[in-house]
């Protein structure tokens, strides 16, 4: 990354000092970022290597691809149901991450505009709930969940619903909190400018408030879409099914057994894991810009 | 709504009250209120709602069949307490906090309350039922075959995935061809259309609703088909080997009168022990069969004071909080002074930046734990090749800790970076730009404005960090599985954390204890609790939570 070539090729001193100036305020940011950027990517291109090094085993991959194959890939496919698994996963995570969100939304919108009896002590509890080890609430859980898929059979284990329900049960969780938190930096006129002008409380919501919380909605659908693609251990209880499995339950599995071996398969599908993810994240890119709330309110 | 109503002249009003409120007669505000009701707005009404009822309906009658009254009950409940909350005029706030809070009671709530409960109890392997069950299990456990009984071709199967479904015996008799499906449940009879014999051995080669298991499947979960036993009436069917199985007798009995386990061939008698739900001999030997009994306060004092359990507690706790202070202070730092080098308006290519810097957060994370252990590995993990180094990462104590925190740092500062960009943006420029006009340096505005405000909006955030890291069990098994350990001590590790600690305890080598393993994560969340409160004391004179 040369920036120094944008700048005119001149050596003149009101040129360099212009260019020392740049530096202080724009050019180490350049460095930083770059360094950020290096410390980020270094993994990631050993799983790259790994994918695509035709021998497949972790001891002969290096930092840098030494060889250029697809055999990890077509093994994968031909070997594994990895294709239900990234169906299964993009499904649930798009899902449970908008609803979520929507969720979320609906609840930090009443915590953060109204006053009404219970709010501190239920913004409390949400925190509170939320430090139960879940995990080890996973036997109550598995029982629950056999009476209902008794019950229900299409909500139950090895269904992408039953664990959608689930992860609803987490939907109030720390993104309230956060999203609570971004409707409070939000001037309180608009709301109240809307009001006097005749809007209900729902018009208001939807048509004033997340428009102008986009950025959060967008970094919490983010977080959710995330954590729902590496949510591992109550997957790996629910999905015994080859072809219910999700990607993190099916290509743990991968590597249970035969760790070595499987190496190459292994980070081809870290790679292909990460491509929803990332595209989402270039989705929301255009939301999470700067300067949509400065601005909102004159004055 | 219950907002106090502010005396006549109150300064400025409490942020967010309802402004409609001031002053204004009830009439005309319900006047305005129903006026902006608009067509579009009743139609998703009326289809939400009906919805609702839809559900309910589809829910109600696997419900009657079962004859579920309770749940019943709170299915007509919660759906009648839906429809009068979204058709009234009041409880605002309610209408949008019922929606997730349904959720959270059901599947968040209740599973947390059940485990609790079960803190109180000795629930786990060998204590999983009633003593009915128990009573059954003793008996069966004890089949034996005895000269005449029925010898079936056994084929094994299951109904989920082969390596890991639950187990059945396909059971073919080969007087009468008559054909079983078998499991832990009991023995229920096929329709002979529904299943392929083999001519030559008389075993099912084919059975409609089951995967058959091919040998290699078999024997590889050999466990498995041993461990399994088919209740009938007369006794139970066990197999022998993974082709034959055959129908035996109980051993042992269940005497009613003297409440106690007899076995027929030695005379030896077991008695039952309601204290600790479990058949008791007269020289102390327990079976292995027993039933689940409330134990009141028992787990909660071996926490305290079991030397095997509460021995190495204190050191894993100091580590536990060392490891979520340091994961989250890390990773905060990190992804905080990356957002602020990158939030400049003269900033180009910052989208560039943004998208390789989340990268490691887009990744899967537990691949990437695992990914991580490999390139630690001493001989030909990546950073020793890398840098010329020969450390053996997680063979030390001190070096698997840092090794740890590494990993944590890398996967975590994304999120960070992600939240701290998301609130700078909502920093209106304003101010940042009149502490420049005002002659402030950089970093003197940034810490009397945008710090403040940063945290304010990401305190929360932080102290939900550590709450996860607190209990995270996916950064240490996928990388250093609680080690290194020391020779003396097996049971806890340097980097172990309470709640791998607590699994290697209760689902480790002793078999499930679910009981105490619900007692040690109550303990836990006590721990985090408590911290959590003690921050947000500290942090409450930034919080408007309060007003």
């Amino acid at each position: 990354m040369t920036t120094i070539a944008k700048t005119p090729a001149a050596t003149r001193t009101p040129a360099r000092r212009s260019r020392g100036r740049w530096f202080a305020q724009v050019g180490w940011r350049h460095v930083v970022g770059v360094l950020a950027v290096a410390f980020s990517l270094f993994p990631i291109l050993f799983v790259i290597s790994a994918a695509f090094n035709p021998l497949g085993t972790l001891s002969s991959t290096e930092l840098l691809p030494t060889g250029a194959s697809l055999e990890n890939f077509t093994n994968l496919f031909d070997r594994t149901a990895f294709g239900h698994w990234f169906l299964n996963s993009l499904l649930l995570a798009g899902v449970a991450s908008f609803a979520s969100i929507f969720l979320s939304s609906l609840a930090a919108y009443a915590f953060s505009r109204m006053r009404f009896a219970g709010r501190r002590v239920g913004l409390l509890a949400l925190l509170l709930i939320q430090m139960f080890p879940q995990f080890l609430a996973i036997v109550a859980i598995f029982l629950i969940f056999t009476t209902l898929t008794d019950l229900y059979p299409s909500i139950g284990f090895n269904t992408p619903w039953g664990l959608f329900l689930l992860y609803m049960g987490g939907a109030l969780g720390a993104n309230t909190w956060l999203m609570k938190g971004f409707f409070d930096t939000l001037p309180k006129e608009l709301d109240e400018s809307a009001t006097m002008d005749g809007a209900s409380h729902v018009q208001v919501f939807f048509r004033i408030m997340l428009p102008l919380v986009a950025p959060i909605l967008a970094v919490t659908g983010l977080l959710a879409f995330i954590g729902s693609i590496n949510e591992f251990i109550i997957a790996n209880v629910f999905l015994t099914e080859p072809e219910a499995k999700t990607l993190a339950v099916g290509m743990y599995g991968l590597v249970a057994g035969e760790r070595n071996n499987n190496f190459g398969m292994f980070a081809a599908g870290t790679l292909l894991t990460a491509i929803p993810t990332v595209l989402v994240f270039q989705l929301l890119q255009r939301y999470i810009v700067s300067g949509l709330t400065s601005g909102a309110v004159k004055g | 709504m219950s907002a106090p109503l502010s005396g006549p002249g109150s300064a400025p009003q409490a942020p967010g009250r309802e402004p409609v409120r001031r002053g204004l007669p009830r009439t005309s505000r319900t006047a305005r209120q129903d006026a902006p009701i608009t067509a579009t707005g009743l139609v998703v009404k009326v289809v939400l709602l009906g919805l609702v009822a839809g559900i309910a309906i589809w829910a109600a009658f696997p419900l009657i069949e079962a004859e579920h009254w309770i749940g019943l009950g709170i299915l007509v409940a919660t759906t009648a307490g839906l429809f009068y909350l979204y058709l009234s005029r009041r409880h605002i706030p309610a209408k949008y906090l019922v929606p997730g809070t349904l959720f959270l009671i059901a599947f968040q709530v209740f599973p947390v309350l059940y485990t609790a409960s079960t803190a109180f109890t000795n629930f786990g392997d060998g204590h999983r039922g009633s003593k009915d069950d128990a009573i059954v299990a003793v008996q069966t456990s004890s089949v034996k075959q005895v000269p005449g009984s029925t010898e079936y071709n056994l084929t094994i199967a299951t109904k989920g995935d082969p390596a890991t479904g639950a187990l059945v015996f396909l059971l073919s008799d080969p007087k009468t061809k008559d054909v079983f499906a078998g499991d832990a449940e009991g023995l229920r009879k096929l329709d002979a259309a529904d299943v392929e014999l083999s001519s030559l051995s008389g075993k099912i080669t084919a059975a409609d609703g089951y995967t058959l298991l091919n040998i290699g499947q078999a024997s590889s979960r050999s466990d498995a088909v041993t461990a399994l036993i088919v209740p009938t009436d007369e006794g139970a069917i066990r197999s022998n080997g993974l082709t034959r199985a055959y129908e035996g007798k109980a051993v042992r009995a269940y005497d009613a009168g003297c409440d106690c386990v007899k076995d027929s061939e030695t005379g030896k008698t077991w008695t039952a022990d309601e204290g600790s739900g479990s058949f008791v001999a007269a020289d102390g030997e327990r079976l292995a069969q027993g039933w689940k009994v409330d134990v009141g306060l028992k787990n909660f004092g071996a926490v305290l004071t079991d030397p095997n359990i509460s021995g190495p507690f204190f050191g894993t706790l100091a580590w536990n909080f060392a490891f979520a202070i340091g994961s989250t202070g890390l990773t905060f730092l990190l992804g905080m002074a990356i957002a602020l080098a990158l939030h400049s308006p003269r900033m180009r290519g910052t989208n560039f930046y943004r998208v390789l810097l989340i990268l490691p957060y887009a990744m899967p994370s537990f691949a990437m734990l695992l990914i991580w252990r490999d390139m630690f590995n001493t001989d030909f993990g990546l950073l020793n090749n890398l840098f010329g180094l020969n450390v053996d990462w997680f063979g030390g104590s001190w070096s698997a800790r840092i090794a740890v925190l590494l990993v944590q740092l890398w996967l975590g500062y994304p999120y960070m970076f992600l939240v701290a960009t998301g609130a700078l943006q909502a920093i209106p420029r304003e101010l940042t730009e009149a502490t420049s006009v005002d002659g402030a340096s950089p970093w003197q505005s940034f810490r009397a404005v945008t710090l403040p405000l940063l945290l304010v909006a990401l305190s929360p955030l932080l102290i939900a960090s550590f709450a996860f890291n607190f209990n995270n069990v996916n950064a240490i098994l996928f990388t250093t599985e609680g080690g290194p350990f020391a020779p003396d001590n097996p049971r806890n590790g340097a980097t172990d954390l309470l709640i791998t600690y607590t699994y290697r305890l209760a689902f480790g080598a002793q078999g499930a204890e679910f009981g105490l393993a619900a007692t040690v994560s109550i303990f836990i969340f006590a721990i985090v609790a408590t911290v959590s409160a003690i921050s947000f004391r500290r942090t409450r004179k930034q919080e408007e939570v309060y007003s």
